[in-house]
């Protein structure tokens, strides 16, 4: 039963080579960008660390910048 | 209007948002999955390579809805003089890309055991290859120029001219004697693919679309903190 779900009457290599190409895909996609995301999450932080406080107290007036930095944190 | 969705007011949400995206579309996909290669029958003709019909076909319609998007949003960043489109635009088009790619190379694969050759230069697939090096263009754009304006237009100037295409390949299939076949489920009349073959393909669209949406948020969350980035270099 197993054996012939597999097989797919002959078109298993077909079908499953489409379905690994597209999953391949999605998962160097997701890949790609979530080290892109956090590459810069890690450049805001360490630019964030070397402001003077009257700098830093500025940047943080700005509500996305402290939802920047909690994320950081999180991940 | 716009002022609802400046980056500074929905980055909170835009922030959050893909843990649970990501969690639903592992979910949806793994639905998909199951019906996809093991609860929805065969063809009569095609027998198990119908298979390949639940990637290829959500990752068509996908790379084309994402690419008309692409062209509104920057024509809308163009006629409300709003940057934030162009952001929105340029976080959509790597997904539109990924997913055409996927339609091609499922397609050729599916192409080999229905036609007997990987690939033709049929005005199907020749089209969906043109919209492909539009959005290799588009993202190329966004690469090699630094000046905002400069790439505004250029890159809106590419989506003017792709966006031709989009009816081309929609169209292709009647136009034109295609290998291709036509299309199989119409929004305005009856569909002409059993229910037992049209629910795993719209699950399998909306996992798409989920991945989709989960890259765009990821995408665009990058690119605020880059914004974000050169804010706090000129303090």
């Amino acid at each position: 039963m197993i054996n012939e779900l597999l097989f797919m009457n002959g078109y298993a290599v077909y079908v499953l080579s489409a379905f690994s190409f597209t999953l391949i895909s999605f998962l160097s996609l997701y890949l790609v960008t979530k080290m892109q995301f956090v590459r810069e999450q890690n450049k805001f932080a360490a630019k964030f660390g070397s402001l003077t406080n009257e700098q830093a107290n500025s940047a943080k007036s700005q509500r996305i910048n402290k939802e920047i930095l909690a994320n950081v944190t999180n991940n | 209007m716009f002022k609802l969705f400046e980056p500074n007011k929905i980055f909170k949400i835009t922030s959050k948002a893909p843990k649970y995206v990501l969690f639903l579309f592992i979910v949806v996909l793994s639905v998909g999955l199951v019906e996809a290669l093991f609860i929805s029958p065969e063809d009569y003709k095609q027998s198990d390579a119908v298979r390949i019909m639940y990637v290829h076909v959500p990752a068509a319609w996908i790379s084309l809805g994402i690419f008309s998007s692409i062209t509104l949003l920057s024509i809308c960043g163009f006629v409300f003089r709003n940057k934030n489109f162009f952001l929105i635009s340029k976080s959509l088009a790597p997904s539109g890309f990924v997913f055409n790619i996927i339609a091609l190379v499922t397609g050729s694969i599916w192409g080999k055991p229905t036609w007997g050759t990987w690939w033709a230069w049929d005005a199907r697939i020749t089209s969906m290859l043109i919209l492909a090096f539009f959005y290799a263009m588009y993202l190329i754009v966004w690469r090699i120029y630094d000046k905002e304006e400069k790439v505004y237009k250029i890159s809106t100037f590419i989506t003017i001219i792709g966006i031709i295409n989009v009816p081309i390949i929609k169209y292709s299939v009647d136009w034109w004697n295609t290998l291709h076949q036509p299309a199989s489920i119409n929004i305005l009349s009856k569909s002409s693919i059993h229910s037992s073959m049209l629910y795993p393909l719209l699950i399998m669209t909306a996992a798409f679309a989920l991945f989709s949406l989960l890259i765009f948020l990821m995408k665009y969350n990058t690119e605020l903190i880059k914004i974000k980035n050169k804010g706090l270099d000129r303090l």
